[in-house]
């Protein structure tokens, strides 16, 4: 049921967050958008479970743990960096800078 | 023995190697690098005289293959061969022979010197050298010995070399015989192109059929061969190098640019005898430019002061009657005169070594620094260097032509065969009247010689004069037996009227040799009866009213030391400056060559065009990627995610298709 | 085309409008709210897609916790982040571009059905029954009428899964102790 549409919904999901990553200069939005390409990932693992059995549903909970302690130290990391620099502009950080 | 020939050249090598090495060693391991030095020529010359004693009652040639050196196709194949004749036979004994008694001579001269392995390792090097060229087989074979020695010409020109005129006239030689070698080199590339061999056997074989006879072909494969030999034989126009040659030591300027080396052109030209028999204008070339080298080194050294500078004139005028000879294509008599001269000029040079050997101990005891080879600072030697002045003599009389001594009959076989030619051909009648002239002025400048050194009173100071001595043994020893071969060297090839059954005589020994080239030739007709006795008698004639005037006017004025000189003028200075032969070189082609150097080649085509454009401009496109490069590095994370998500929908597109 | 059908287009196109509306916002909050939005858009096609547990979860840890989380830190930062500004367009343009590549090549998987699917993985060329090809599908329908959806989860995840199950416990840990760390001023 619905294998093809959810996988193309998945695809344009990932897509928008790609674009996200991308057009937003705001760090904490751009972690949002990771987070939504974790999302179009889970309905990938959602629809196909469908015909692979269970565990695709329960590597969508494992995903999504991996994704609430990545949002927890990911957001511990911005507010590093905020203290650090006043600002989560990800143009402004360029430390990597070769 | 022949097929043993190899250990007289190999017993060099290795005697040059042992010394080279205790040269950095053991530097003053003096009887060690002596007696190896010595020892390894004696055992050549051994196997030298063996060699003699086989090839003396067989007439053909005797190739020894070492290995096959260039086994390229079955069409270019050069072997490492030697080639054992009656030719190179002759030259075996001379330059062991001669070579043996220089080197024994050395150890005395040199004696004192702190380069005294070096000088052994270098001698025995050129000697290993030396017999490859004459024993080479094959054109490059011998073109291996040919630059060999061309090397050791110059490591022992430059032998001082913390003087820097040493190293430049050991540079001054290297180069000059490069010039010549190129024409070698082409020589060489042109038979190869036309005959397809270049075995000296098989171009003997081949060279009649294939190259026509007075081609241009055959004119120029031999006039690039002879200017090989002008380079290394030191003749018109290359051979303004030999007088700064004599910037190494004595016995080097006896053995390398008087005995042997210096004609191993004369060699070459015997050697590759078929080819210029087939180009006839080359002879009248080679005959015409040994006779105006002979005539104009002769003037030249009527007016030297440097007792080594005018036997180094007098070499220069000798190997012009060399070719001379050959240039009448009797090239038995060219060969004669090499082996006489040998004796006689290294006589010559080991004598006056000995007198520079006294006259230097002398200004070393007196703490002077006045030039010990000056013959304006010499005189009256013959009272403390008896042997010295009496060997001097006999090789004075030698080179004079008087008989009997040894260069009395090779110098009047020469002029004997060019007056013959000169019957059908006016060029070598003009050859010949020059060869007389230098004759004359031969005689003339040798009684000067030894009349500036010998006789009168010594000059060079009151103090320095109880310090004279004569050389020790050993460098007398060798002078002895130089001067008995200069008196006795003559019989190896007596004129006909003397010896009419001479059947040993060097000419007819050397006719395997020579007869493939005689055959391709007009006959020589050699002067016989009346008009040969008459030139026999005008040559006597000749020398002796050159020694007399020689003689005569030098005593007859005091002679005024170096510095209290009038100066000279008019052609006395011409002749004192060489022609200015060598200012008319450094403006015509030294000159413009540094000129061409420095503008052009350098600031030009190496500064700019290489080092700025080339590499530089490497440099810059190297710089100009690299910054292109950095610019993909800017911290920015989103151009990182562009960069990440470009590469991932390459893969997605690869993976999808 | 059936009512099931145009509920999940609806979802659907909920869900993309709320993720296009989501990355042009220039405000982080109205971002996050639209995030939030995008994941009951999701949450809607998991119950479709029999996911009843994991749709639950979506709403409760993702729109519940985790978003509140973003929520919390946004509000803490009190961002005044500039206007969108169109400065550096050249690379949004040629990423922006570049995405669309990727979506092209990516949305026509949506003519996939089980039977493709299961044709493909067989290499058969004939029509296969998905059910043949992949039994673990029909053995979860099963479980799922037999233990409900819970407890169909429960039994791999405290069986097959229960290792991977506890080491996530040690993950969470770390995160929370590395939050800690990296968030507090002073420890």
């Amino acid at each position: 049921m619905f294998l093809g549409p959810s996988l193309a919904l998945s695809a344009v999901l990932f897509a928008l967050g790609v674009v996200g990553v991308l057009i937003q200069r705001n760090a904490i939005v751009v972690f949002m958008c990771v987070e939504l390409m974790l999302n179009a990932v889970n309905l990938t693992f959602v629809a196909l479970s469908q015909l692979h059995g269970i565990s695709g549903q329960i590597m969508v909970f494992f995903v999504m743990t991996v994704a609430a302690a990545e949002a927890a130290v990911g957001l511990a990391i911005i507010l590093a960096i905020f203290r650090h620099t006043k600002s989560v502009d990800l143009t402004q950080i360029n430390l990597l800078k070769g | 023995m022949t097929q043993f020939v190899w250990v007289a050249v190999l017993l060099p090598l290795l005697g040059a190697i042992a010394n080279g090495w205790l040269a950095f060693r053991r530097p003053n391991a003096k009887g060690l690098v002596s007696a190896i030095g010595v020892g390894v020529l004696l055992v050549a010359f051994v196997v030298a005289v063996g060699v003699f004693l086989e090839v003396r009652h067989r007439a053909e040639a005797v190739t020894v293959l070492l290995w096959h050196w260039m086994p390229v196709t079955q069409r270019l194949s050069i072997d490492l061969a030697f080639r054992v004749d009656r030719l190179s036979t002759v030259l075996l004994l001379v330059i062991t022979g001669v070579g043996g008694l220089i080197h024994l001579f050395s150890v005395g001269y040199m004696k004192s010197d702190a380069g005294y392995a070096r000088y052994f390792a270098y001698l025995n090097l050129f000697i290993a050298c030396m017999l490859i060229l004459v024993l080479g087989a094959s054109l490059p074979v011998s073109f291996i010995g040919w630059e060999g020695v061309g090397l050791c010409s110059y490591l022992l020109i430059g032998f001082w070399f913390e003087i820097d005129a040493n190293s430049d006239a050991g540079k001054k030689a290297f180069i000059a015989n490069r010039i010549g070698d190129f024409g070698v080199l082409m020589a060489m590339f042109l038979l190869w192109t036309n005959l397809g061999t270049l075995d000296f056997a098989e171009i003997a074989q081949r060279a009649p059929a294939v190259i026509p006879a007075g081609s241009t072909l055959a004119v120029g494969i031999t006039l690039l061969i002879f200017l090989g030999c002008t380079g290394k034989s030191a003749q018109i126009p290359l051979f303004v190098w030999l007088p700064d040659a004599m910037a190494g030591p004595t016995p080097v300027s006896a053995l390398i640019h008087a005995a042997t080396m210096v004609t191993a052109g004369v060699f070459l030209v015997v050697r590759t005898g078929v080819l210029f028999a087939l180009a006839p204008v080359t002879l009248e070339v080679v005959a015409l430019i040994g006779a105006l080298t002979a005539f104009f080194a002769a003037t030249i050294g009527l007016r030297q002061y440097d007792i080594k500078k005018v036997l180094a004139y007098s070499t220069i005028s000798q190997l012009g009657y060399m070719f001379l000879g050959v240039g009448t294509g009797a090239f038995a008599t060219g060969i004669f005169h090499l082996v006489t001269h040998a004796f006689f000029k290294a006589l010559l040079f080991l004598g006056a070594g000995s007198v520079i050997h006294a006259m230097h101990h002398a200004y070393h005891h007196v703490h002077a620094h006045d030039d010990a080879q000056d013959m304006r600072n010499m005189g009256g030697l013959r009272a403390v260097m008896p042997w010295t002045f009496t060997l001097m003599l006999i090789a004075t009389l030698a080179i004079a032509g008087v008989p009997p001594f040894a260069g009395f009959f090779s110098k009047d076989e020469i002029l004997a065969a060019a007056f013959a030619r000169g019957a059908t051909n006016p060029v070598y009648l003009v050859a010949w009247g020059l060869g007389v002239a230098a004759a004359l002025m031969t005689a003339y400048y040798m009684a000067r010689l030894m009349a500036m050194t010998f006789l009168g009173k010594f000059r060079g100071g009151a103090g320095a004069e109880p310090h004279l001595h004569e050389a020790p043994w050993i460098m007398t020893g060798p002078l002895v037996v130089l001067g008995v071969l200069s008196v006795i060297g003559g019989a190896i090839n007596l004129p006909a009227f003397l010896g009419e059954g001479s059947a040993e005589g060097l000419d007819r020994w050397l006719e395997p040799v020579t007869a493939p080239a005689q055959a391709l030739m007009p006959a020589l007709v050699m002067p016989h009866g009346g008009t040969e006795v008459m030139l026999l008698g005008g040559a006597i004639v000749v020398a002796l009213l050159g020694l007399t005037l020689g003689l005569r006017v030098t005593m007859a004025s005091p002679i005024p030391l170096p510095g209290q000189a009038a100066p000279e003028h008019g052609l006395w200075l011409l002749l004192n400056r060489k022609y200015y032969i060598d200012e008319l070189y450094a403006a015509v082609i030294i000159r413009p060559v540094h000129w061409l150097s420095r503008r052009v080649l350098w600031q030009i085509i190496d500064a700019f065009l290489v080092d700025r454009m080339a590499v530089g401009g490497t440099a810059r496109i190297a710089t100009s990627l690299g910054w292109l490069g950095s610019r993909v590095q800017n911290g920015q994370i989103a151009f990182y995610v562009v960069m990440f998500a470009a590469g991932a929908v390459l893969i997605l597109r690869t993976l999808l298709r | 085309m059936n009512a099931v059908t145009v509920v999940f287009w609806c979802f659907a196109a909920w869900a993309v409008a709320s993720a296009v509306l989501m990355i042009t916002r220039s405000h982080a909050i109205t971002s996050a709210l639209w995030l939030v939005s995008t994941m009951f858009a999701l949450s809607g096609i998991f119950l479709l897609l029999h996911a009843e547990f994991i749709a639950i979860v979506q709403v409760l840890v993702y729109a519940g916790a985790v978003m509140v989380l973003f929520l919390f830190v946004i509000m803490l930062l009190n961002l005044e982040m500039e206007p969108w500004q169109w400065r550096r367009w050249p690379i949004w343009v040629f990423g922006a571009g570049l995405v669309a590549v990727l979506c092209a090549s990516l949305v026509s998987l949506r003519s996939y059905t089980p039977e493709r699917l299961a044709q493909e993985v067989s290499g058969l060329s004939s029509a296969v029954d998905p059910a043949m090809i992949f039994p673990d599908g029909r053995a979860a329908e099963a479980a799922a009428r037999s233990q409900g959806v819970v407890g169909a989860m429960a039994e791999p995840l405290f069986r097959s899964y229960l290792v991977p199950f506890e080491v996530t416990s040690i993950l969470l840990l770390a995160a929370i102790i590395g939050a800690v760390v990296l968030a507090k001023r002073k420890l």
